[in-house]
């Protein structure tokens, strides 16, 4: 009788373990948006393979991520305003939201424990519970926000494309926010934090510009640098909007797209003049530092959207052109940067390509990949 | 001889009418669906309810002047992020862009 009772629970465990995935860590893991179809790719970096898929998602064809600081929940910021908390160890959805009617992205607080949407339609900004996704409180802002980023003290940044203005909210009493506001500038697109969470950057796209906030001293307001590097001459059109994060800084220096010109401009952080610039193949979107800072990888707007170029930021010169595939729409770095990871939307294809010799590691197939988040975001400010 | 002129220009006006309302063929009429869905997208959104650009859904065109919407992708709107598209398509095409956003705009076929 034991015996066949001992066998039957034997029988149960042995069920229940076949259910369980094995024990694994989350800081080599990332998730791949493939927009077309409102389904996210989760990916091993070090195996390089797509470990599942999660469907369910919503509109994806604008999104973005961000990591509890356990690397083991991807919050997922769709176009429709969805909110999906997708955990990536079992690979599923763990709790989703519709929190606006039109959403461009998020951030998360530096103690892990808040959730940001900033939105587009109704503008502004909301506060999740990081652990719910309960709304703890929300600040209206009459203008579609962009550019959100987390500074430490639980406080974030953003800026206003309508309103020409930057805000900075303080979450420490998540149900309780204060807002600062700064004048900024002629329509703000995107902003970034410097890396160390010091000094809050928005690009403008209404005039030459970049307007700067130190966020040690908000007394001091935003001021204005970079101003008139299109030296008076008429702007090309811009078919896509560049993307600020705060992989722009390499060493002591930032590397930024110049709106309606075909160039990077590198700016010194320790004056916030600009020292340098690059003549690149297009608009540029996503110009971004290599975990080491000693290359930056530059992608482009339709229609070079084909190419991308890698700047060598000893020299500031141009070392590689490459063309890995069609609709080159992102790039992420593995954590330590010896791989690139970049999303080829018209050949639904992600390439990994060593970053030392740009020879291609691997190809993974994806439908329609644009963003590409890894777990590495989740201890960085600003991500 | 001046008839001529005038049989003339009026076949020129003829063929520019005729032109404009030609609807360009299947292959291309997926490029432009394409085009619209996905690099509009970028700012209008993939289904076109609006992003940093305005919604470009059928309910939200009605009633506005096909014409100047035309002109609009065409030419761009100076002062705004909207810029010009004539890079990348005729003036014809951009008719049969707008038309078919304020029919309600059709889905990408399959690739």
């Amino acid at each position: 009788m034991t015996a066949r009772l001992l066998s039957i629970l034997a029988a149960l465990l042995l069920a229940a373990c076949a259910q369980t995935p094995p024990l694994r860590g989350t800081g080599d893991l990332g998730i791949v948006i493939e927009r077309a179809t409102g389904r996210v790719a989760i990916v091993d970096t070090t195996a390089r393979t797509v470990l599942a898929r999660v469907e369910g998602l919503g509109d994806l064809s604008h999104a973005s991520v961000v990591f509890s600081r356990d690397g083991r929940y991807g919050y997922v910021f769709g176009r429709d305003g969805g909110l999906t908390k997708v955990d990536l160890l079992l690979s599923k959805i763990d709790k989703r939201v519709m929190q606006a009617g039109n959403s461009i992205g998020g951030a998360i607080s530096q103690d892990g424990r808040i959730v940001v949407a900033q939105n587009y339609q109704p503008g502004g900004i909301k506060a999740f519970d990081a652990q719910t996704l309960e709304l703890l409180s929300e600040v209206p802002a009459n203008s579609k926000v962009v550019g959100l980023a987390d500074l430490p003290g639980n406080r974030f940044a953003y800026a206003l494309f309508d309103a020409g203005e930057i805000w900075v909210t303080d979450l420490s009493d998540p149900r309780r926010p204060k807002t600062q506001k700064f004048p900024a500038g002629s329509q703000p697109y995107d902003g970034l934090v410097t890396p160390d969470g010091r000094y809050y950057l928005a690009g403008l796209f209404g005039e030459d510009g970049v307007a700067l906030l130190d966020t040690w001293r908000t007394e001091d307001g935003a001021r204005k640098i970079l101003e008139h590097y299109g030296r008076g001459q008429e702007k090309l059109p811009v078919f896509k909007m560049p993307h600020l994060r705060g992989w722009a800084v390499a060493g002591r220096n930032a590397y930024l797209p110049a709106i309606g010109r075909h160039e990077v401009l590198i700016v010194d952080t320790a004056t916030w003049k600009e020292t340098g610039r690059v003549q690149v193949k297009g608009q540029p979107v996503f110009v971004m530092a290599q975990p080491d800072g000693r290359q930056v990888w530059v992608n482009f707007a339709f229609p070079d959207n084909g190419w991308v170029q890698v700047i060598d930021t000893l020299t500031g010169k141009i070392v590689q052109t490459l063309q890995p595939g069609k609709a080159v729409l992102h790039m992420e770095f593995t954590p330590r940067g010896e791989h690139v990871w970049l999303s080829a939307r018209d050949d639904n294809t992600v390439s990994i390509v060593d970053t030392r010799t740009f020879a291609r590691v691997a190809t993974l197939p994806a439908q329609s990949p644009s963003g590409i988040f890894f777990t590495s975001r989740a201890a960085r400010t600003g991500f | 001889m001046k008839e001529t002129i005038i049989a003339l220009m009026l076949a020129v006006v003829a063929m520019h009418a005729s032109a404009r309302a030609a609807e360009p063929d299947a292959a291309r009429r997926g490029e432009l669906v394409r085009l619209v869905r996905q690099d509009c997208g970028s700012c209008h959104g993939m289904t076109l309810k609006g992003g940093l650009g305005l919604p470009l859904t059928a309910e939200a065109l009605r009633g506005k002047p096909a014409e100047s919407l035309s002109a609009t992708i065409y030419y761009g709107r100076p002062g705004t992020a909207m810029p010009p598209w004539s890079r990348f398509l005729s003036e014809s095409e951009a008719d049969w862009i707008v038309g078919r956003l304020m029919a309600g705009f059709p889905e990408e076929g399959p690739r």
